[in-house]
């Protein structure tokens, strides 16, 4: 049976406290904090950061498919699953496809892929990223928070089979945001929840449990997602779900992640589960879907590299000031210095392995790994005896550091390091999620993907160093 | 193969060069205009003798063209070079070999740098069209990088580090105080240069070279041809010039407290010159103090102090004008600014004046061989250039 061979989770480094934003704009202040993608990231290099995971925790998988889900793609057009798939290092032979217009499209990609793998037999990845953007003072900032989760399916070696699952779908007026819009709107919420939330979340979750001849009884954890957090406490009460098996939103520490809300908190659950465990996820928006899956015996081999719980607790402070300069609601006079160029297209495509997967070249003469890919060897002077070298997975040590007042950012100072990776290699880049006083020689650090800035229409994404977290 | 040098083969007969610093009222051309006169007159000599010209600048133009059309210099050779921060010295280094190979009899280096236009704060410069993965690094905070690495190999802790700095600056501007020519021409108090506005930490805005227009110019003869024109010429005892293979930033053998570039360029020049010990036997040097960590890193490469020991020579005055061995008395790139095409043509101009006895206030006493460094690009991936020059043949 298909179902879920490996999955990552990603929740960024930076928090915004809920009481910091009623500080500046008065009102009540807001319980508990909620994950922020840095200036850096978006629904893209969030889910690359996952899939990476997820490709990990199946190392032999091939992949044939991939499906990228966001309500918050970086490219209104152009193809946001082939950044995915390039940063991922997933080969050029795949089908790939952006999922978007609603929080919903988690699940749905879920389910697409779960069919994928089905029907070819192969392996199909997901990768789900999002970003939202609430206006300031609105419900949306509240709540919302940002994260990503990828998953690898297949019908070998499966951790959890997805055993039975239901959709439906209506169209209503609850959420949208209309192209050019920053921030969504949303109709007033007794409409939605008695309307729509209510009647589809019953409708899916009671014909998924039949689908799966289970009772509410047989479930062992019930996973909820919702826009409004009430609906979840409509359906608890409704199908007479046992409370305590209804699975913790990470409201207060990560918030609504949007389109990878519900798989995120799958994989939280995953990570806590035993062979034999039921598991129930459904998503409300736009219609609903659920998903019973059986969790088998490989589970119990299974570790994710970055747990959800590990990431939750692995953060750094961000001001609603800066979140806002971040995020570009709050305009700041540029610096004195050229606004950054586009990067080209003709040598992005020359360096695609290096630019988006970190792949240098390794002297095959005297052994020297290098970045950027060399011709002629920097130690040994041999000529094209170069094999490509993936650095994306490797630590490294800081030699030196500069932080850098004076360059564009929309969080200076820049801190710049120069590592030395272990195994060998050097490089000079960026660092982030970090602050500048922490930097120091000798401190261990990781690579991670990004977005370095956005020029004419175009993201220029690489990668930087970060603290190992 | 080998770099033979032309030592004593050619001398400088004639120099010029504009004050540095923020002229508002004068484009490329004007200073090109006023170094280029600056140094026709000084040589005494008809714009119409030049038989060839070498145009350094970085940025304010291209082509000869840059030169030619304001100086209306009729249908002559004239060559535009570029080698980064280093193209001033590269300009003089063509005009040399010009006149030593015996294909033209008189030539001119000249090197110019508009930078105030730019309306950006620090130096700008254009990159070809790329993937976008470059590390886009100012200036400042690649030459910082220095600072951590060096004050951690040679066990400083970072007030002390920042002491070195600091007292780099304060000579320089101590300097600059008694130059004429230079941009700031006041001494700064330490305190202000320590708590100047961090730029790229330990860096403060006192740490950087200024950045400034200005035109400096050489003419160049064959030695023999050079009593013809001029009764105290000075000679070239070598001309050194290396680009790096860029290997700092890829290679972990590069520790970041030395610039093998420039320990290349100057280990020829001392060959070619002759130079065995350059701690007693240069008189004065002007080296490339882009930033302050860069001139306590280049003191140590040129052979002016032990590896680790340079520090202890800066806090302790020896490189100081009153020194045993000033460096940078015309102020530097700190303090006389930085126009970058100029720069290198702009030190040698200060060995025309030191070794001609011209210097005024901050002359030395009766110094014999001057040295000029210069270098462009930044910690581990640069171009260096190390000249050597006398008042004497022989």
């Amino acid at each position: 049976m298909a179902g879920i061979v490996s999955y990552g989770s990603y929740i960024p480094y930076r928090r915004l406290k809920r009481a910091a934003i009623a500080e500046v704009l008065g009102g009540v202040p807001g319980k508990g904090e909620k994950a922020v993608a840095s200036f850096d990231e978006d629904s893209v290099s969030m889910a690359v950061e996952a899939l990476r995971d997820a490709l990990k925790g199946a190392p032999n998988a091939t992949i044939n498919s991939l499906f990228f889900a966001t309500s918050t793609p970086p490219y209104a057009e152009k193809l946001n699953a082939a950044i995915v798939g390039a940063a991922a290092l997933l080969p050029a032979e795949i089908r790939a496809s952006d999922m978007t217009g609603s929080i919903r499209a988690g699940l749905s990609a879920l389910l697409q892929a779960t069919d994928a793998a089905k029907a070819t037999g192969g392996y199909a990845a997901v990768a789900i990223g999002d970003s939202r953007l609430g206006a300031p003072e609105g419900r949306i900032e509240q709540t919302s928070g940002d994260g990503a989760v990828a998953f690898v399916l297949g019908v070998n070696n499966v951790l959890a089979e997805v055993e039975a699952s239901a959709s439906a779908t209506r169209e209503y007026l609850d959420t949208w945001r209309s192209q050019g819009e920053r921030f969504p709107h949303s109709w007033e919420e007794r409409f939605a929840l008695t309307q729509a939330y209510a009647p589809l979340f019953t409708k899916v979750i009671r014909d998924a449990l039949e689908k799966a001849q289970a009772k509410p009884a047989d479930i062992t954890k019930i996973i909820l997602d919702a826009p409004n957090p009430r609906a979840v406490d409509e359906i608890v009460r409704a199908l007479k779900l046992e409370p305590s098996k209804v699975a913790d939103t990470f409201a207060l520490t990560v918030g609504e992640t949007g389109a990878a809300h519900a798989s995120l908190m799958l994989t939280s659950v995953l990570s806590a589960s035993k062979p034999g465990d039921r598991i129930l996820v459904a998503t409300v928006a736009d219609g609903a879907d659920a998903i019973v899956l059986r969790v088998t015996p490989a589970v119990a081999a299974f570790r994710p590299l970055h747990s959800v719980g590990r990431m939750v607790e692995s953060k750094g402070d961000v001001s609603y000031g800066s979140f806002l300069k971040w995020r570009e609601i709050l305009p700041t006079e540029p610096p004195r210095r050229p606004d950054p160029e586009r990067p080209a297209g003709p040598p992005m495509l020359r360096s695609e392995k290096w630019k988006f997967g970190l792949v240098g070249s390794r002297c095959t003469a005297c052994g020297t790994p290098q970045l950027p890919p060399q011709r002629v060897c920097v130690k040994c002077r041999e000529r094209d005896k170069m094999e490509p070298y993936p650095f994306a997975d490797r630590t490294g040590r800081i030699t030196t550091f500069a932080l850098d007042r004076l360059a564009y950012s929309l969080n200076p100072p820049t801190i710049n390091v120069v590592i030395d990776f272990d195994g060998g290699g050097r490089f000079l880049c960026e660092m982030t999620d970090c602050d500048p006083e922490k930097a120091a020689i000798g401190g261990e650090v990781e690579m991670t993907f990004r977005r370095l800035f956005t020029a004419d229409g175009v993201h220029n994404y690489f990668w930087k160093a970060r603290p190992k977290r | 193969m080998a770099s033979r040098g032309i030592k004593d083969r050619v001398a400088i007969i004639g120099m010029g060069c504009t004050r540095f610093g923020e002229h508002w009222d004068k484009g490329a051309d004007d200073l090109l205009i006023d170094a280029a006169y600056d140094a026709y007159e000084s040589a005494r000599i008809d714009p119409n003798d030049i038989d060839a010209y070498w145009l350094g600048t970085t940025g304010s133009g291209v082509s000869g063209l840059t030169l030619s059309e304001p100086l209306k210099i009729p249908y002559k050779p004239v060559t535009r070079v570029e080698n980064m921060c280093a193209t001033g010295s590269e300009a003089l280094r063509q005009a040399c070999y010009a006149v030593a190979s015996g294909a033209y009899d008189v030539a001119m280096a000249i090197g110019v740098e508009k930078l105030k236009d730019s309306g950006f704060s620090g130096l700008v410069s254009a990159k070809p069209p790329n993937d976008g993965t470059p590390a886009s690094m100012t200036p400042p905070a690649l030459f910082s990088l220095l600072a951590p690495a060096y004050f951690k190999k040679y066990g400083l802790d970072p007030e002390k580090g920042k002491d070195v700095l600091t007292r780099i600056a304060w000579k320089n501007h101590h300097n600059g105080a008694r130059n004429p020519k230079a941009q700031f021409q006041k001494e700064v108090p330490m305190e202000v240069i320590r708590n100047s506005p961090k730029i790229a930490d330990p860096l403060g805005i006192m740490d950087c070279s200024g950045v400034s227009d200005g035109s400096a110019a050489a003419i160049v003869v064959r030695a023999e041809d050079a009593s013809k024109y001029c009764k105290n010429p000075i000679y070239i005892k070598a001309l050194s010039f290396v680009a790096g293979p860029a290997e700092g930033p890829l290679r972990q053998e590069y520790d970041f407290t030395t610039f093998p570039e420039v320990v290349a360029t100057a280990t020829d020049a001392y060959k070619q010159a002759g130079i065995t010990n350059p701690r007693e036997q240069v008189s004065l040097a002007e080296v490339h103090d882009c930033f302050t960590p860069t001139e306590l890193v280049l003191c140590e490469d040129l052979g002016f102090s032990k590896r680790g020991t340079a520090w202890q020579d800066v806090l302790e005055g020896f490189f100081d004008l009153e020194g045993r061995l000033p460096v940078n008395p015309d102020g530097g790139l700190k303090s006389f600014g930085h126009p970058i095409g100029a720069s290198g043509l702009r030190m040698m101009y200060e060995m025309w004046l030191q070794l001609r006895g011209e210097a005024g206030p901050r002359q030395i006493n009766n110094p014999k061989v001057g040295l000029t460094h210069n270098l462009g690009g930044q910690p581990g991936r640069c171009v260096s250039f190390v000249s050597v020059v006398g008042s004497q043949v022989g």
